[in-house]
Formats: C-alpha cells, structure tokens, sequence
C-alpha cells in the first residue's frame, strides 16, 4: 500500500495550526478535518446532482426533486454575467436560512483566494466551500490554503495540472469548470476530455518519465504518481459549467464524470422543479436512453445560454484560477 | 468456488469504494439499479450517499416495493450511512415524506453526528470483528436512536449504537468501504454464505 502522501502533506502543513473543530469532537480520540474525512463527503455525493440555489425554497425544491446538496449563493452565474459587479460570498443571513431549510449538505462560494470568506463560511457549519472563479477574485497570485481549514474544499480546473495543483494546496474535491453562466456544455466537455486523457497518458508512463510529467504539470510529482498508479484522480471529479439539459447531464456522466452540478440552468428555465428531477434522474441513468427519453419530454423551456464562443475573453469565468 | 453475488444499490452513492471492497474479500460485486437485477443477487449492500435522494430514486426506478419484499423475504442487507437509514423502521431529523426500505427495527437520528464540520474518523471495537479495532469514518452519520430486542448492537460511539446486526441484516453508521479494511465486509459475506442463498 502507497503511502498516503495527501495525509501527510496535511500533517506537514497544519503544525502549529488547531484545527477549529466543533461541537460534538470532544473525544480525544476523533479525528475531524481529517483529509479522509474530507475526500470520504464527496465520495459520498457521487452519481448526484449538486443545485446552485439564492432562496431557502429553492433550496426546498432541489432537496424536493432529490439533489445531493445544495450550492447556497447570492446571484446565480447568469445573472452574475447579466449584472455584472464584484460577485462576493453570499450574505450569512442567506446561508443560514438556506441550512434551516434543508437536511442535505449546504455547500457556499468563496472568492478565490480569500480565506476569511472561507473562515466566515465554516463559522456558518456550511458543509463544503467552493472556493470559485464564478465569484471574482480576491487574489491575482494564491488560492486559500485549504489544509488549514476543517470544513472540506471544492475546486474547479479546466485541466490535470490545475486539479493536481489545487490537490496540493488541499482541495478535497474537483470539479471541471466549463463555463458558468451560459447554458452552454461545449466547455465542460472539453475541460472533461482533457483532464481524462491527461490521467491517460500519465498512467501509460514509465515511472521515470513521471518527473518531467510533473514539471510540465506544474504539480508536485508525489501527486502526478498517485494519479498515473491509480489511472484517476486522488478525489471526486464532478461536472461544471453549462450543463442545462438532462441530456447535458448524462453526457458528461458519459465522458466520466462522477456527479454534475447544475447553476443557472435549473432555476433560469421554465419549470425548475420538474427540470430538476429530470436532471437527477438522468444523471442516476445516465447510460440507459429510454429513461433520457423519457426525462426529456415536457420540460418547458430552457435558459436561453450564451454561445461561449462569442464570449470576449474577460468575460470566460474559467480563464480565473491557475 | 466463486464467491456470492453481491448487488450494490447503484442509484447514487459510493458504489465504487463498496465494490472494491466485496472483490477484497471474494465476492462478486455487482450493480443494481433494476428490479431485475436485483432478483439475480445473493445479498446487496446499500452505499453511502445521500439517503433523501436515493430514497426518492428508489420510488421514482420502482425498486421500493420489490426491496421491502426482498428483505421480508430474507434477502441480506448491509446499509452504511445512508444504506444504516434506508434499513431502519423510522428516521429521526430526516424529511417526513423520506422512504425508507426498513427491516431492521430500529430508529435511526439522522445527522446525529452534525454536520460536516464534525465529521470524525476513530477507532471502534465491533463484536463479531476479530484483530486491531476497525478504524471507522463518521461522515454526517446517524446513530441508532432505538433498538429493538432481536437487534444485536456491535458496536457504539459515546452510548449510541453505530453498528447493529438483526438476522441478515447488518448495518453500520460509519463507512468501512473508505479504509481499505474489509473486515465488516468479510462478515457480511459470510452471513450472505451462511444465509444459504449462496449459490
């Protein structure tokens, strides 16, 4: 058995640091915060649909039509684009009714790089943050130090090198970004390819060839042989960005994906409760076409989307993040 | 002699880690997501995951009734997390409206735990389980709030029941399919042989 390099990095970065742990761990022999328990919530959500939800009802309706957890946040993805602005964490007001409302996981957005929304977010007891480029960024150089916090940490990448690196700094779990806001999947796609055939070709390497690979990652090299040993990521790799349709849905579970989360295209379209079942169910049966058929039928209009291509690049969210 | 054939309730969850786990100890893991596919299993395991969702999937697939009657019938059941809530008579902190299979007569407390701040990871005695403690992994876990008479409790966490067994079924709070120990999987294995419906 490998030796869990993750565990130890952990270990390493988090001397001196007392985990903010909660409530009930009051056993000397609990171990919260800990990268298993962290990676282990994920697991935990895989084959589910995750909501991006403003309202504690829309929060009711994702829980209604079985999503796996709730993405709390003040303006969904389109109106971000729509409005434009500086788009921060969610007021806690917000989040807490939101967590009232619901007996799923509650998940929050922090700005890229800055840990305070974070340490506001796990004051709040949300249950994973996401530390995301739909929000604007706080820090042009460095993400949040992830190992330092208990609460566990979602992140986006639109590649291997950019998941591993996030990986480093203790994100819990990946999700490719696509792009957020336009009811457009092309993105997500790609960003799914590229990460899937990356790990492709690292797990045909010879082992001495994996150092240069992690240069050319830019990633710690412990990291990039942990990968090409197990032919995956260390972590959930989920969908992001775009995804609108049931179809969309159960494309990218096709391409690989362990689980979607759906943004502005639920509760941009015409019927969000039932599109929302739609996309759950079509996300648990993604390989069986007569179940998508049937998903698929009456659902109502859906959000109108952005043609990514037609995107002027300061506007694509993914180019956010290193 | 291969091993018996063990369906993993595949509608959302950590079916994988729970495969891993059967082929471990030399069972034949398999995914269930029809009705069919269930009549064709020896036992099956219910994953973690999110038991609001699997609970609506399993109405919405037409798999309710057919497990009620699977496990009135004698079939094995092992339910971590998710899987411990579905196999309870009641749930406690979860949605009213929430299906449950049941089974084994016990109340569960959903998020008993908290949330996942709280989440823990530590080593536990479980009876029936032989050698070093089973490193166990409390993700937004139940406990057992309530048992029955004819339900056996293996182990417990602060008082609380966290792994009980009644007949066939077995159900744990925590998740033994996330350490790479496959003990709790080894004796459900063999309560699938010694069910006699291993074939």
């Amino acid at each position: 058995m490998a030796p869990d390099w993750s565990e130890k990095r952990r270990h390493i970065m988090s001397q001196g640091q007392t985990a903010a742990t909660t409530g009930l761990a009051t056993d000397s022999a609990r171990h919260a915060g800990t990268a298993r328990v962290k990676r282990g919530m994920a697991e935990m959500l895989k084959g589910g649909v995750i909501m991006d939800v403003v309202t504690a009802e829309q929060a009711r309706i994702a829980e209604d039509a079985g999503a796996v957890a709730v993405m709390a946040l003040e303006r969904v993805p389109a109106d971000i684009r729509a409005q434009g602005g500086v788009a921060r964490m969610s007021d806690p007001d917000m989040i807490s009714e939101i967590i009232e409302a619901v007996s799923i996981p509650v998940m929050a957005k922090a700005r890229i790089g800055h840990f305070v929304e974070a340490q506001v977010l796990q004051a709040l007891g949300v249950d994973y943050v996401d530390e995301s480029e739909v929000l604007t960024p706080a820090d042009p150089h460095h993400h949040i130090d992830k190992w330092s916090f208990t609460v566990p940490f979602v992140c986006g990448a639109t590649n291997l090198g950019e998941a591993l690196r996030r990986l480093a700094e203790g994100a819990a779990m990946i999700r490719s970004k696509g792009e957020a806001g336009t009811g457009e999947v092309s993105n997500a796609v790609v960003h799914m390819r590229t990460i899937r055939a990356e790990i492709g070709r690292l797990a045909a390497l010879p082992a001495e060839e994996l150092y240069a690979a992690a240069k050319e990652l830019r990633a710690p090299v412990e990291l990039v042989a942990e990968v090409a040993r197990l032919g995956r990521l260390p972590v959930v790799l989920f969908t992001a960005g775009g995804i609108a349709t049931p179809a969309d849905a159960a494309l990218m579970m096709q391409l690989g994906a362990d689980g979607v989360f759906v943004g502005s295209g639920i509760f941009k379209s015409g019927d969000p409760a039932r599109r929302a079942r739609a996309i759950v169910e079509a996300t648990t049966m993604f390989n069986d076409p007569d179940v998508l058929v049937k998903v698929s039928r009456g659902l109502g209009e859906a959000m109108v989307g952005i043609n990514v291509a037609e995107l002027p690049s300061a506007a694509r969210y993914a180019d956010r993040g290193w | 002699m291969s091993g018996p054939r063990i369906g993993i309730l595949a509608l959302q969850g950590d079916v994988r880690e729970h495969a891993r786990a059967l082929s471990a100890v030399g069972a034949r893991p398999v995914e269930v997501r029809r009705a069919a596919e269930l009549a064709a299993v020896d036992g099956l395991v219910l994953p973690g995951g999110e038991s609001t969702t699997i609970g609506r999937l399993l109405r919405v697939f037409e798999l309710l009734e057919p497990l009620r009657a699977a496990v009135v019938a004698g079939l094995p059941v092992f339910g971590s997390c998710a899987g411990m809530i579905l196999l309870a008579r009641d749930v406690v902190d979860g949605r009213p409206d929430q299906p449950l299979i049941g089974g084994l007569d016990m109340v569960v407390r959903r998020n008993a735990f908290g949330r996942q701040v709280d989440s823990f990871e530590v080593d536990l005695d479980v009876d029936g389980v032989e050698g070093p403690p089973v490193h166990a992994v409390f993700i937004r876990a139940p406990w057992v709030e309530k048992a029955g008479d004819t339900v056996e409790v293996l182990a417990r966490v602060a008082e609380a029941p966290v792994a009980v067994r009644q007949g066939p079924l077995l159900a744990t709070a925590f998740h033994p399919e996330l350490t790479g120990d496959s003990r709790m999987h080894r004796l459900f294995v063999d309560i699938v042989r010694s069910s006699g419906s291993g074939r």
